[in-house]
């Protein structure tokens, strides 16, 4: 029987898929039930992992947003007692509230640089290394070239690296699996309770490789991310439809 | 293996020196005596004399009062050391490593040493049976720990303290035992603590605060806590290797050899002894008589010599080899041990005990500064700035856990930046506050949650802090510095907002 077209195609893309490296083999199960419907967003609805992703954020307050986001997937890469390594010009985090994530303090590394260039030697050193659970990098600029060799290091490590961009000069093409971009929204309590409420974010996958783009409103609560299915997406909607 | 400590006590090292050399005298009442501001003082003395009632720090007159046929010396203060080094010279018969401990005692390392004498009771009994036939009196004890060894000798009664035992053993001791400074031990005899058990079971923030952190290091060690370590009067064998060269070495690639093949032999070494080192010294003798050395650390004891390769490799080029380099040597003067690492086949993930991710942490130490590298810890105070600290090594453990009761912010300003705030009411949130220019209008808030300073660590207004939350959805952590009663305008006081951090 000749292969259909629909077949060829099929094939094809299976081959792309092992040539792009996407391992789906040491996808650990609590990260898609941890996500929820966000996986759907993902080849096979799994969270790629001993990949880069890539997060891109502009004001201080989205930046904080996007570690939050980031430490509530680290707490499960961690879960198996590995270490992560987060390397960053200036170091920010207050340790004591990474707990609140369900991420252990004492088991992050933080290494304090001050160029860009050392940043990324010891990103690619540090993404080498097969005993982390996951490296991030606080980077402003990352050329294609430099995205690649940091691809190319995780492939032989299978260790996850986030990239966390702020400001960056310009959006340019990287060899990063996913592009995302994490902003603040308002927090609700039910029945309008005062108070601040739970963290909640407006998550937007901007790039995906082998996967569908796209944006949910999430909230995080007692260490998984919970959607958020309400018409509050729709003004902003009409609002960029209708310029 | 567990490692067991011998403490040997002379009690009378002085005078029974005297007495050995002077044999008539050993039926005499014996004293040695050195001037103090015009005064013949009593600084040592035998049974005899301590039987008929003198003591030591008795002006001489006194004692000749009470005992008339007391035979007098004048003492020498630096004869003990030197007694005692001819003594840990003569214990190495018992142990490779012995080690002097002033003013009148020996440690002896007995680890593995014991079972040549049969037990440790017979290693003991030898012991006391030679001295007492040399005429010395003495007291022996063997514990896990130098402190509990030391603490049984002078003052327990059984001499050997089994594995693991020593916390028992020490608990009906006094305080002098866990040789403390003179000012500790009256402060304890002042607050009726008199026994260790008295004070052994309470918090160890307290007792920091109260007798400061030798007095717990001095506990720890003696309860094997914390390692304490001996130095040996015979020093080990150093980790040194030579390598002269036929011709003097000029290029890169000869030195590249050169270190290879010194690590190899000091890396096959330490291996056979299951060592590691944690600092390594890679040293050029050149022609023209100058020395070009590069220095490497780890953090973790390591006999890999290709990790070790990597991390000279990076400085192979600060070497100026000049005229030519006629001699390297390879020396290794932090050795430590190392124990071997049970790999494991179903958990790949080793978490902070990964070998390759603490030689990551050289190579980056090695490149940029171990400075840079930084690991965090929960300490036990409410004052947000104090509540984590620097772990010093990379597996220390930290005793408390981390406090998730209230919020937190993901990121914390480094100091508080002021901003200007209009708040209602005292002790409500803030309504509006600008934070560097920008105007932000709160809609909701939690809190207040007061944080008061710590009186016994500084001074300083107590923080009322809010979480708080604007328009746009940003969350901040504010607080106000200072009861809102507090203005006094002339006095020039008045209650500050600030800015602290940044909730996710």
């Amino acid at each position: 029987m000749p292969e259909t077209k629909s077949d060829i195609i099929a094939r094809l893309r299976k081959d792309i898929f092992s040539y792009q490296k996407c391992n789906t083999l040491l996808n650990s199960t609590d990260i898609n039930a941890k996500l929820g419907s966000l996986k759907k967003a993902f080849y096979n609805n799994r969270f790629p992992l001993g990949v880069i992703h890539e997060f891109i954020c502009e004001a201080v307050e989205d930046e904080v947003s996007t570690g939050g986001f980031m430490a509530g997937l680290l707490s499960s890469l961690m879960q198996n007692g590995g270490a992560t390594i987060w390397i960053g010009a200036g170091h920010k985090i207050f340790p004591p509230a990474l707990q609140s994530f369900g991420v252990a303090p004492q088991k992050i590394i933080f290494i304090d640089l001050h160029t860009e260039k050392e940043i990324l030697w010891a990103m690619e050193e540090a993404l080498k290394c097969d005993g982390l659970a996951a490296v991030i990098g606080e980077l402003k600029n990352l050329s294609f070239t430099a995205s690649r060799r940091l691809q190319l290091s995780v492939e032989k490590s299978h260790v996850t690296g986030f990239i966390l961009r702020r400001n960056p000069r310009n959006m340019n093409t990287t060899a990063c699996v996913t592009r995302w971009k994490i902003t603040s929204l308002p927090g609700k309590l039910a029945d309008e309770m005062p108070g601040v409420g739970f963290p909640r974010w407006d998550v937007e996958l901007l790039k995906v490789r082998n996967g569908k783009p796209g944006n949910w409103q999430i909230e995080f609560v007692a260490g998984h991310f919970r959607h958020i299915y309400k018409t509050v997406s729709i003004p902003q909607l009409q609002k960029k439809k209708t310029g | 293996m567990q490692k067991r400590f011998v403490s040997i006590w002379f009690r009378h090292l002085k005078t029974d020196w005297f007495i050995r050399r002077q044999p008539h005298l050993k039926e005499a009442p014996v004293v040695l005596t050195s001037s103090d501001h015009g005064r013949m003082m009593v600084t040592a003395l035998n049974a005899l004399a301590h039987k008929q009632g003198v003591d030591i720090n008795m002006v001489l007159a006194d004692a000749r009062a009470i005992i008339p046929s007391l035979q007098v010396f004048s003492d020498e203060p630096e004869r003990p050391a030197k007694l005692l080094t001819g003594f840990a010279e003569w214990f190495i018969r018992y142990t490779p490593s012995v080690a002097v401990d002033l003013p009148d005692g020996l440690i002896l390392d007995a680890t593995g040493c014991t079972h040549l004498w049969g037990s440790e009771k017979q290693y003991l009994t030898d012991i006391i049976k030679r001295l007492h036939n040399f005429g010395y009196d003495i007291r022996v004890a063997i514990a896990d720990t130098i402190g509990a060894a030391w603490a049984i000798a002078r003052f327990g009664e059984d001499m050997i303290v089994e594995n693991g035992e020593q916390t028992t053993a020490l608990l009906s001791l006094p305080p002098s035992a866990l040789r403390l400074e003179t000012e500790t031990i009256e402060l304890l005899e002042k607050l009726g603590l008199r026994q260790v058990n008295n004070f052994i079971h309470m918090p160890r923030s307290a007792l920091r605060r109260r007798f400061g952190l030798l007095f717990l290091k001095k506990l720890d060690q003696a309860l094997g806590y914390e390692e304490e370590v001996i130095y040996p009067i015979q020093p080990v064998e150093p980790y040194q290797e030579r390598l002269p060269c036929l011709e003097p070495i000029l290029t890169a690639k000869g030195i590249e050899i050169a270190l290879e093949k010194l690590l190899d032999i000091v890396c096959n070494r330490l291996k056979k002894e299951e060592k590691g080192l944690r600092v390594a010294l890679f040293k050029g003798y050149r022609v023209d008589g100058k020395i070009e050395k590069i220095e490497i650390g780890t953090i973790r004891p390591s006999c890999n010599g290709r990790h070790l390769y990597k991390l000279f490799e990076d400085k192979i080029s600060t070497i100026e080899p000049a005229m030519g380099i006629e001699l390297f040597i390879m020396e290794a003067p932090k050795v430590e041990d190392l124990f071997p690492v049970q790999e494991k086949m179903w958990e790949h993930i080793a978490g902070l005990d990964n070998i390759s991710l603490s030689e990551l942490l050289d190579r980056i130490a090695g490149k940029i500064g171990a400075t840079h590298i930084l690991r965090y810890l929960p300490d036990e105070h409410y004052w947000p700035e104090r509540s984590f600290k620097l772990a010093s090594s990379i597996n220390e453990k930290s005793p408390t856990n981390w406090k998730t009761g209230k919020p937190r912010p993901l990121q914390m300003l480094p100091k508080p930046e002021p901003i200007e705030v209009t708040a209602p009411l005292p002790d409500y949130p803030p309504m509006l506050f600008r934070y560097k220019g920008k105007l932000h209008k709160i809609l909701k808030a939690d809190g207040p949650e007061r944080i008061e300073p710590e009186w016994w660590l500084q001074d300083g207004k107590l923080r009322d802090y809010y979480y708080v939350e604007d328009e746009e959805g940003y969350r901040y952590w504010l607080f106000r510095s200072g009861h809102y009663e507090d203005t006094d305008p002339i006095a020039n006081r008045q209650f500050q907002w600030f800015m602290h951090g940044f909730f996710a």
